[in-house]
């Protein structure tokens, strides 16, 4: 289980109706990649956040799948055109199973 | 066209973009669009014409990673504070204080100590660090056990203290009993170490603009550290960064944390006096 993790968002409150918004994510995580050795020489089993999401009233506006190969707190920055007022759900699948999720409310 | 006279053309186009390409550049550093950081500045008069401007080591970094440092959500040495920032709140040692309980809000207690520090301590009678005395608290008034120098908790903590004061202008004192501390460590910064015989002024104070390898050398200010290196993912010392660099002449290096290295953040931090506090920089 991975300790430390904790999901950020920064996203306006107030949009105007059809406004492309930018989105700020993101999740601290150690991203461990499954290729490193420990100081016994034991591989350090793969830890990883392989999955992202963002809907917005339901709606997927963004599905990231994630590989070994993504360095530590993976950040993302993306466009959302916000067409009413509603919630940005944000969800991060962990590969132990963990989901983390957030989310934003933007008034139009 | 013959054959020479290509060449020659060649040369001058592959001369060309690395001309000055190193160089420092004009951009203005305002954190969250509200702290404007002093990224140029004149020398100080002990420097004595060795460096005609004082030039922040962001200036030396691409749009992108200056971009980073420009936002704190952006910036992930911002994890970092986060992180110290619960370690402050949070009672610790056999006392069951924290250091918020003596300290209160770091945003009022803390702000300014970056910028003035290495600092001459009465009481210990000697130079002492940000770490130096977050240990010192933790052993004498909480009764927690010390942080190793340069460890992951102790350089949140220090970067989480240096935070406080961004954007206040490098003010260290280097008279009165800091003087034989300052007297070392320009000793050192001046002493050729290693296999290759290089000391921190062959490459920081002669050749900063130039490139070293694949990378730009700056002037190697600590107004930004602790620093998030890109490289490496985490936040960086001053002294590790000093022992990376020292190990690179391929000398035996100081130890974080002993009396050179303190000596020489103080002599390295007073040829900066003038810059702004960027803590935590984002760097390569």
């Amino acid at each position: 289980m991975a300790s430390g993790v904790k999901p950020r968002v920064k996203a306006p409150k107030t949009a105007s109706a059809g406004e492309v918004v930018t989105i700020k994510t993101l999740i601290s995580h150690k991203m461990e990649s499954g290729q490193r050795r420990d100081s016994d020489g034991n591989l350090i089993p793969r830890s990883i956040i392989n999955r992202f999401t963002c809907d917005f009233n339901g709606t997927n506006a963004l599905d990231v799948e994630m590989h070994g190969a993504i360095s530590t707190n993976p950040y993302f920055e993306f466009d959302v055109t916000i067409p009413e007022s509603g919630d940005l759900q944000f969800t991060w699948y962990d590969d132990d199973g963990s989901v983390y999720e957030d989310v934003k409310s933007v008034k139009v | 066209m013959n054959f020479k006279m290509l060449s020659v053309v060649s040369a001058v186009a592959l001369a060309m973009p690395t001309l000055g390409a190193a160089g420092p550049d004009d951009d203005t550093l305002i954190i969250n669009e509200e702290i404007e950081v002093v990224t140029k500045a004149e020398p100080a008069e002990h420097l004595d014409g060795a460096l005609y401007e004082v030039i922040s080591g962001w200036h030396f970094r691409n749009d992108d990673t200056q971009a980073i440092e420009m936002d704190d959500f952006d910036n992930p040495g911002m994890l970092g504070v986060e992180n110290a920032m619960a370690t402050w709140n949070t009672a610790e040692g056999s006392a069951g204080k924290s250091c918020a309980d003596c300290h209160g809000d770091a945003a009022e207690s803390m702000k300014g100590v970056k910028a003035t520090y290495p600092k001459y301590d009465e009481k210990a009678g000697t130079v002492m660090t940000v770490q130096m005395k977050v240990n010192e608290c933790r052993t004498e008034r909480m009764g927690a056990e010390a942080w190793k120098y340069d460890a992951g908790p102790a350089i949140d903590m220090e970067a989480m203290i240096g935070s406080q004061s961004r954007g206040m202008q490098m003010n260290v004192a280097i008279d009165g009993p800091a003087k034989p501390f300052w007297e070392k460590g320009k000793e050192i910064y001046y002493t050729r170490y290693g296999q290759l015989e290089l000391s921190c002024a062959s490459c920081h104070e002669q050749n900063y603009g130039n490139m070293i390898r694949a990378d730009h050398l700056s002037q190697g200010q600590t107004n930004g550290f602790p620093t998030y290196r890109l490289k490496n993912a985490k936040l960086n010392g001053a002294h590790s960064r000093f022992k990376g660099c020292i190990r690179d002449t391929r000398a035996e290096t100081f130890s974080p944390g002993s009396d050179e290295f303190i000596a020489l953040e103080l002599y390295v931090a007073s040829r900066g006096n003038g810059l702004g506090v960027e803590t935590p920089s984002v760097r390569n």
